[in-house]
């Protein structure tokens, strides 16, 4: 699983650069889906909240603040670590502060 | 991820154009004092279908999802604010009523509401009282989806000095009490020469040849001629003068891809390869020529067109029937003696008449002396009239006063 956080365009993005960075990601996306190895991803909406404890105190988290803002997730298929990382090097929001977690997914069999 | 719909599917500057006609809607929604509030929708708008396109797949009619979203967002707001009167002068009746809300913003969103829109917004960026630099940064901004540090590149400034111009428009907008309307009677055909003026400057930064970026120069020319085949297609705008501005337009921009070598520096007409002028375009001048010519009252941007049409139609250099251009130069200069005409009549009279003729004529030019294209100019006759002395000297100056990358490749030559 990719998580990105950061790398969310500025308020005063150009539409332009919008639009190429749109394109920049459906590129990453259609290579790896023609490699097999994509399986499903989502954008998040700018916000969340925290929810803590016993009590279930809902709380504004850790994601209020735009540089660690998560973006959305990738669910990705990959070999090993490896794969998983070389994946990323096509991250496009690299150069415009933004960055990935990658996490394994534990399969649990039901 | 089955959809094999991608980003080559939109169209080129799908964005930019749209961010221009949502930003001209939803003013003349919430009236042009909330211009600010538009565009942070439009913003709005476009970084949603940023992330979600992004994730997903474009949905079949992109422009269709964009109006539905700024329109969702645009009700938003108006159900937020109480005092419709303050915001929207036009349509606060219509926005009271939940019933009549929704269908009253839905018709601005229809094709020919949003070009009449932008025809409006046309208008307000170049309004009088703002001043043109101004105006055409402001016009930039709202109606061709262009950011701030975008237009600095254009005009080879920073990004400070174009937020000072737009500022400064945006608070004439309101000292002024500008709003988004076209001009009707008699005061139409002065507005329109001022709007008519903004988008040639625009066309002409586009055009410049000492901008070293082409692909940038290439926007601004084609959103020029966007905005300018808007005023065509509208029966209030669609004046002699403004298809005589669109036809000089499609002329010059048939060579915009071969002015330059694979360096980015500039060919000269002389050395220009002739069959790779995009012959579209020559056409369409034409025929927007054509269309100008049905008026007695002739405006410089007809003379210009003509020249224009002259070199479009020339087969090769040598060919170019200089005579009338000449003669065009003339008519244009009685109609707008200022020094740069002089010095293209002084250019073509080179080839028209003779050399020592134009030396005589552009040593007579005053007001040209920063000029780098007038000294260029003077140097080259010094030089081809044997006078290598003079000439240098001159060429001298013209590099003090001059600097930029590309200019100054094509008069090393």
């Amino acid at each position: 699983m990719l998580i990105f956080q950061g790398g969310m365009p500025a308020d005063n993005a150009s539409p332009e650069f919008m639009q190429q960075q749109m394109g920049k990601w459906m590129a990453w996306i259609e290579k790896l889906s023609k490699a097999g190895q994509y399986v499903s991803g989502e954008p998040l909406l700018p916000g969340g909240k925290l929810i803590k404890g016993k009590s279930k105190t809902v709380t504004d988290g850790p994601y209020t603040e735009g540089k660690e803002l998560v973006g959305g997730f990738f669910i990705i298929k990959a070999e090993n670590y490896d794969e998983a990382v070389k994946i990323c090097d096509d991250y496009p929001d690299y150069d415009h502060g933004g960055s990935i977690q990658l996490r394994q997914v534990m399969k649990m069999d039901m | 991820m089955t959809d094999s719909r991608n980003i080559n599917q939109i169209v080129d500057h799908l964005f930019r154009h749209e961010s221009g006609k949502m930003v001209s809607v939803l003013s003349r929604l919430l009236g042009l004092q909330n211009l600010e509030t538009a565009q942070d929708i439009v913003q709005d708008t476009l970084l949603q279908a940023m992330n979600t396109w992004s994730y997903n797949s474009i949905p079949e009619n992109p422009s269709g999802w964009l109006y539905r979203v700024a329109k969702n967002k645009a009700i938003d707001f108006l159900r937020r604010q109480k005092k419709f009167k303050e915001i929207t002068p036009h349509y606060s009746y219509l926005l009271q009523s939940e019933y009549t809300l929704t269908s009253t913003v839905n018709n601005l969103f229809l094709e020919n509401e949003i070009q009449d829109s932008q025809l409006r917004m046309m208008f307000a960026c170049s309004h009088p009282a703002i001043t043109e630099e101004s105006q055409i940064a402001l016009t930039l901004k709202t109606l061709c989806g262009l950011n701030p540090g975008e237009i600095a590149k254009a005009f080879l400034t920073n990004e400070e000095t174009i937020n000072k111009r737009i500022y400064r428009a945006k608070e004439k907008i309101k000292s002024e009490e500008i709003e988004l309307s076209v001009p009707q009677g008699k005061e139409l055909p002065q507005r329109l020469d001022v709007v008519l003026k903004s988008l040639y400057l625009l066309f002409n930064e586009g055009y410049n040849s000492s901008h070293p970026d082409l692909l940038i120069r290439d926007d601004l020319c084609q959103e020029a001629m966007r905005l300018a085949y808007i005023l065509t297609t509208n029966t209030t705008t669609n004046f002699p003068k403004t298809n005589a501005l669109l036809s000089l337009m499609c002329f010059q921009a048939s060579r915009l891809q071969s002015r330059l070598d694979d360096k980015g520096n500039i060919i000269l007409l002389k050395y220009q390869d002739r069959s790779k002028w995009y012959k579209p375009l020559i056409e369409r001048g034409a025929i927007y020529l054509e269309l100008a010519s049905e008026t007695d009252d002739i405006s410089p941007y007809h003379i210009e067109a003509a020249i224009a049409s002259l070199h479009a139609v020339a087969p090769t250099f040598d060919k170019t029937d200089w005579r009338s251009i000449y003669d065009l130069y003339e008519s244009l200069y009685k109609l707008q003696p200022a020094p740069v005409v002089a010095l293209n009549k002084a250019i073509a009279s080179a080839y028209a008449t003779s050399k020592e003729n134009a030396l005589e004529q552009l040593l007579k030019i005053k007001g040209l002396e920063n000029y780098y294209l007038y000294h260029t100019s003077v140097g080259e006759l010094y030089f081809e009239l044997q006078n290598k002395k003079n000439g240098k000297k001159i060429l001298r100056n013209s590099f003090a006063s001059h600097h930029f990358k590309t200019g100054a490749t094509a008069i090393k030559r």
